[in-house]
């Protein structure tokens, strides 16, 4: 792969935007590195997210259920073995669980893979609750000596790896097949592309990246359940940042988690009592007044602009 | 046009999202509180939660203020609503501690939430009384964070309060041998029947029948055909609030005739007897009070002027008990975190449930397991160690 001055470029801002954020904890206090994390941590889930969802227009509402699987994973495994294991184990299971329920569903389309992947949380949330059941154990304690900070950086890494990943996939046959099928699977099938593996194998990124997400957000939590690893508001979530960012681009999931965070955050201080009214109507504004999110916003003002000799 | 307005929209939530607090007057103290309004546990805690927080400020400032060395302070309350989710109930926590500079901070609901945010109040060092967790592990989290402490108790202690009572009945001859033992699919369902059944079986009891069912199930009347056709002289539920109401439903459709009929989490709730009317006569279940105790009455009554609705039999005042803790504290030792830390093990407390003592792990040994309702008030049969306990009676046929 032969890289271009601009590429070049564009990695080095990449890294030295990069360190800037790395310093956040020092430049914040403990509130301001929460919001950090919470924005990080939507990053992460979201970009990867849009990565498969972006091209392929597959609506994947499965987020939960590899984050769960992945905060269970530490939660179980961290008596057993080295913290440093867990996030690489959970990245494997969440990637095995991601091909199964790609095999099972990646061959049909459209709304059966959305019920599907809505499914699979409550589904495995079931089957972890009939573990409980069956073994007589409550939730799970994990009592770590790990810090908010620890975590921010780690999701930092994870984020950093996901816009690597996204870039190389973007260059690779691979994203030029996706492309493809996402414009007309008609017309890639014909094309000779083998449509069902591609979508398996990009599939594997949003859920072995979820479930690496969880393994490191487990030890903030302290005490796992089903109820609270699996809540169904988190796959929500990331569906609605990622379309206020705009899937087209690399870097639309994130001009989408920034704002929403604040936005939310914003929405929790001044009216506690109205949070989830709120937050159907901001999902509302955003799809009526930014179908394309603010990637096809910036898109149509620069044309805009561009048309006016601005530019 | 439009997007400009949504813009200005979002600009302004913003902004007054981050404006500072106005900058209250000296004698004003902010206390956070922060519990789940919406999300699954909404529900639970509008019984036994918000309207506590609401009654203790009230009554706080209507007595002129809390007693901070020497200086009368009022009380000013920050409410947040952390939707269920773990992550949330951890950024209001430290957006009340750093945003608000909350002077005081009041423990969230529920055990899930008061556990995944321990951390946060042990790093700022704040006194976490927690009266809505159930844990067995009160030494080993005390171990790990001591400023948290533990009123409400461990489903050991209350599911053994519950083969007590019923072996109280049976030694009495008030009920035969058959049990029948069926619980909710889930966290604390399932670890009350797990220590449960055992107790009944070494109790003598034999369990005719035993079976779960999953958290959200509908229709409970297959479970119910099935506890009567087993004829049992004893029902045993294990339940959650939807599903103690339903168990009862559907008991008195199929009629099921049993000396001791209990059910968990909700029977001591208000809205039982109130859906219920008289026929919940008898009526075994979680919790219980000193319902002859006059703090208590005091209390009730005060809790339904002010806000509105009755408190519960289980949770409503063991809330109120632990902010009562925290208010003496403060008025004793001022507002040092650590000084009401070491002040809260040290002392024993009177509040509206009686005497409050914690032990050496932070745990309090003596609280209410098991409750039953005798003419309309659900009082205290078995507990731990505290005073007042009614004798258990037999329940009749449904009315």
């Amino acid at each position: 792969m032969r890289l271009s001055p601009t590429d070049w470029r564009n990695l080095t801002l990449s890294a030295l935007a990069l360190a800037f954020v790395a310093c956040l904890p020092w430049l914040v206090g403990n509130y301001g590195l929460s919001i950090g994390v919470t924005i990080v941590m939507y990053t992460v889930l979201a970009t990867s997210w849009a990565l498969f969802s972006g091209p392929t227009h597959y609506i994947s509402l499965a987020t939960a259920a590899f984050f769960g699987v992945g905060t269970y994973v530490t939660g179980i495994g961290i008596e057993y073995l080295p913290y440093w294991t867990l996030l690489p184990l959970a990245g494997v299971i969440g990637a095995v669980l991601a091909a199964l329920v790609g095999l099972a569903t990646l061959r049909l389309s459209g709304v059966y893979f959305v019920i599907f992947t809505l499914g699979l949380a409550e589904f495995i949330r079931q089957v972890i609750t009939w573990g409980q059941n069956v073994s007589g154990a409550k939730g799970i304690y994990v009592l770590t000596s790990i810090t908010e900070a620890h975590i921010y950086w780690q999701l930092l890494g994870l984020a950093a790896l996901v816009y690597l990943l996204g870039w190389a996939i973007g260059r690779s046959r691979l994203g030029f097949a996706l492309r493809i099928i996402g414009d007309d699977e008609q017309v890639a099938r014909h094309s000779g592309i083998h449509t069902a593996r591609a979508k398996i194998l990009l599939f594997l990124v949003p859920g072995s990246v979820a479930a690496i997400t969880g393994a490191i957000l487990a030890p903030r939590y302290v005490y796992i359940e089903p109820s609270l690893a699996f809540t169904p508001m988190l796959s929500f979530q990331v569906v609605i940042m990622a379309l206020l960012g705009g899937t087209g681009r690399l870097w639309g999931p994130l001009v989408g988690v920034i704002p929403f965070t604040f936005l939310w955050e914003g929405i929790s201080i001044t009216v506690p009592n109205q949070t989830t009214l709120l937050l159907g109507v901001s999902f509302l504004v955003i799809v009526y007044l930014l179908p394309k999110g603010f990637v096809g916003l910036f898109g149509a003002i620069r044309r805009r602009m561009g048309s006016e000799g601005l530019v | 046009m439009k997007r400009r307005t949504f813009a200005q929209i979002a600009a302004l939530a913003l902004a007054t999202g981050f404006a500072a607090v106005p900058a209250s007057a000296q004698d004003t103290l902010k206390v956070g509180a922060v519990a789940p309004k919406t999300g699954p546990l909404a529900g639970g805690a509008a019984v036994s939660y918000w309207p506590n927080v609401k009654l203790w400020v009230e009554t706080v400032n209507a007595r002129g203020g809390l007693n901070v060395d020497g200086k009368q302070m009022m009380l000013e309350v920050i409410e947040y609503d952390d939707q269920t989710n773990p992550g949330e109930t951890i950024k209001a926590v430290q957006r009340l501690v750093e945003q608000d500079q909350a002077d005081i901070i009041l423990p969230p609901y529920s055990t899930g939430l008061n556990l995944a945010s321990a951390p946060i109040y042990h790093r700022y060092g704040i006194p976490m009384i927690t009266s809505t967790a159930t844990t067995d592990k009160a030494d080993e989290l005390s171990a790990q964070f001591p400023n948290v402490f533990i009123s409400l108790g461990g489903a050991q202690p209350i599911a053994l309060g519950a083969v007590e009572v019923l072996t109280e009945l049976r030694d009495r001859g008030d009920i035969g041998n058959k049990v029948a033992i069926v619980n909710v699919a889930d966290a604390f369902g399932i670890e009350l029947a797990n220590v449960a059944k055992p107790a009944f079986a070494d109790a003598g009891f034999e369990l005719v029948y035993e079976s779960s069912y999953p958290l959200g199930s509908q229709d409970l009347s297959p479970v119910m055909k099935a506890v009567k056709s087993a004829d049992p002289d004893a029902f045993v539920a294990f339940s959650y609030p939807p599903d103690t109401f339903a168990l009862t439903e559907q008991a008195q459709i199929e009629d099921l005739q049993v000396g001791a009929f209990y059910t968990a989490v909700a029977t001591a709730f208000p809205s039982y007897a109130g859906r219920f009317g008289e026929s919940i006569e008898g009526v075994l279940g979680i919790g219980g009070v000193n319902a002859d105790d006059e703090a208590f009455q005091t209390y009730a009554a005060r809790h339904e002027e002010v806000t509105g609705a009755k408190p519960d039999y289980w949770a409503s005042a063991m809330v109120y008990s632990t902010f009562e803790v925290l208010e003496q504290s403060i008025e004793a030792v001022g507002l040092d975190n650590a000084a009401i830390i070491e002040h809260i093990k040290a002392n024993a407390f009177d509040t509206v449930i009686g005497t409050l003592d914690f032990d050496e792990n932070n745990n309090n040994p003596s609280f209410w397991t098991v409750g039953q309702w005798q003419d309309g008030v659900f009082k205290g049969v078995a507990s731990t160690g505290r005073e007042g306990a009614v004798d258990v009676v037999v329940k009749g046929p449904w009315k």
